[in-house]
């Protein structure tokens, strides 16, 4: 009898061990493979250009459209989505603070929100847009992408305006201020390291996703420079380079996912150094 | 602040009510039980079965979640149980690197990677042939990419498990194992189900990483290393040329429309059996 538990034990440590360093060793492949692909395709020239003629076919030109094009876009959504999802992440914990029910319910409701397909974003925005006769365009790539990543910015804000401690909020109150002066001066300014960190998590999420942009944001080689233009984005560049037949086209759809990941995992970083630089700020209980 | 909310408290009826409207067309024509049970999807002659794409869908959800659910759940015990409190430090970025790398990127690497090895090694090695664009790659390539979330959730919840609970079975005379086991995994059940149900939820909506290995070959599958089709994929794919035919544009609708569906039932669902850990 203990003999067998001992051996049980042992086996479980051993696949746990496994597990853990499989989920490790996938992760380096993931990166490994994507650098080792990516560094022997990528050049100056690729970061720095348009497409020229015939640069589907293998000849000379970049993916500057596709790299100016997310970042437009992904700025743009998360912009919008801040202006729409900080007044709502400081209503329910400033203004809805103590109605438990109801803020649970629309906590629900967003987490609801989160986990639904980007590609339903995508069908949804494309319909929106027939619906108000827009084409293809920037604009309704930005309305696309801000509904998808405003659960995300909101539910993220919230978790931190949260754990503002109940002291904070009597203090305030009891110098004579008034709600709105609690929400936009105390909280914005005590949980500033969450918010850097929610607004950076939704920036990656729109730089990288391609199912909603798929069918609103549209394709083009050339720089956006009009709201109502379509926009060339990352992800897009990849999926299209790389269904093309021509194995230089190919290469580059892997130079493209490197650029891309280097600037997911560049904003990653950024909102880790960020949020511990502006914990400092935080007045500690 | 208000109009913010309102916004967004209602977008997922927005959502749904323009979803079904648009695919209204299509279900006055030809009646729920219909579209989903046909195996014809010829859209030129006005036949639309979405059996093929729901068992594709099915299929590779539940492959990956098949995949993924042990290593996380292995994992999860092993980073909140027996490893020292810096490993779980160094395993917070790992979940973050590997929730934000972006679908595109999933769906590179499965074609660099896992296409290459189902095809040369795994399938010569079973003495199947394959392309290696098959359910199998999309399964493989999508149990990674809901790792992080499954992983996250299942730390989160075995955190809540209170340790004098632990503390009393061990000091009655338990192994660490038996705890583990008989108090820890008992007492996180339903998080573990819900766990994994968000995971399902989100694999069940995944697209573009999916649609990169799957194969996107219209068809019942009969075996994991056969190409199949999922519903994203059906909707990404085909987005471009429906606007002529107004059954077809509503055939994908109707797709989005499932997605949606299944996926706020799952995450309604999953919400109860996670509630009692009084996340809220």
């Amino acid at each position: 009898m203990k003999r067998r538990l001992k051996v049980e034990e042992a086996f479980f440590r051993v696949m746990m061990n496994l597990s853990t360093a499989f989920i490790l060793l996938i992760l380096g492949v993931i990166i490994y493979s994507v650098f080792e692909k990516g560094m022997k395709a990528i050049s100056w020239e690729m970061l720095t250009s348009i497409p020229s003629g015939g640069y589907y076919y293998g000849k000379g030109g970049g993916i500057l459209n596709a790299i100016v094009g997310s970042m437009t876009l992904a700025f743009g959504a998360t912009i919008l989505a801040f202006l729409i999802g900080l007044p709502v992440a400081l209503y329910i914990n400033v203004f809805l603070h103590g109605k438990k029910k109801l803020v649970n319910l629309i906590r629900f409701i967003l987490d609801l929100i989160w986990g639904i397909p980007s590609i339903v974003y995508g069908a949804f925005g494309f319909t929106l847009m027939v619906l108000v006769g827009l084409q293809t365009s920037l604009l309704a790539g930005i309305i696309t992408v801000t509904l998808f990543i405003l659960p995300i910015m909101i539910r993220s804000m919230d978790e931190i305006l949260r754990t503002v401690p109940d002291g904070l909020m009597e203090a305030t109150y009891s110098l004579g201020s008034n709600k709105s002066e609690l929400a936009f001066k105390i909280f914005t300014r005590q949980s500033v390291s969450g918010i850097i960190t929610a607004v950076l998590l939704s920036f990656g999420r729109a730089i990288g996703d391609a199912a909603s942009v798929l069918f609103t944001a549209g394709y083009t080689d050339n720089l956006p420079n009009s709201l109502m233009e379509p926009v060339a984005t990352l992800p897009l560049s990849i999926f299209f380079q790389l269904s093309s037949p021509v194995p230089e086209v190919q290469e580059r759809a892997y130079a493209s996912a490197l650029v891309l990941t280097v600037i997911i995992l560049i904003v990653s970083l950024f909102s880790r150094g960020l949020g511990k630089r502006y914990h400092k700020t935080k007045i500690n209980f | 602040m208000l109009i913010s909310l309102s916004l967004v408290a209602f977008l997922p009826f927005l959502l749904f009510s323009v979803l079904y409207f648009k695919s209204f067309l299509l279900l006055r024509d030809f009646g729920l039980g219909q579209l989903i049970f046909s195996h014809s999807w010829h859209p030129s002659r006005g036949e639309f079965g979405f059996y093929p794409f729901i068992i594709g869908s099915i299929w590779v959800t539940l492959l990956a979640i098949l995949i993924s659910t042990p290593i996380c759940l292995l994992t999860a015990i092993n980073v909140t149980q027996y490893a020292r409190k810096r490993f779980l430090r160094i395993m917070h970025p790992v979940i973050d690197i590997l929730a934000g790398i972006p679908s595109v990127v999933y769906g590179v690497w499965g074609i660099l990677v896992i296409v290459p090895f189902i095809s040369r090694y795994l399938g010569p090695w079973l003495g199947i042939k394959t392309m290696g664009y098959s359910i199998l790659a999309a399964a493989f390539v999508l149990s990674i990419m809901i790792i992080p979330f499954i992983l996250n959730i299942m730390i989160e919840i075995f955190k809540t498990i209170p340790m004098e609970l632990k503390e009393a079975a061990l000091s009655l005379g338990s192994t660490k194992w038996q705890m583990v086991k008989h108090v820890l995994l008992r007492k996180a059940l339903p998080g573990i189900i819900a766990a994994v149900g968000f995971g399902l939820a989100r694999a069940f909506g995944e697209t573009m990483a999916v649609l990169m290995v799957v194969g996107n070959v219209v068809k019942v599958p009969t075996s994991v290393f056969d190409p199949g089709y999922t519903l994203p994929a059906l909707i990404a794919n085909n987005y471009g040329e429906v606007l002529s035919i107004p059954q077809y544009d509503s055939a994908l609708m109707f797709a989005a429309l499932l997605l949606l569906v299944v996926s706020l039932f799952f995450n309604l669902l999953m919400h109860f059996f996670i509630s009692r850990y009084n996340k809220y």
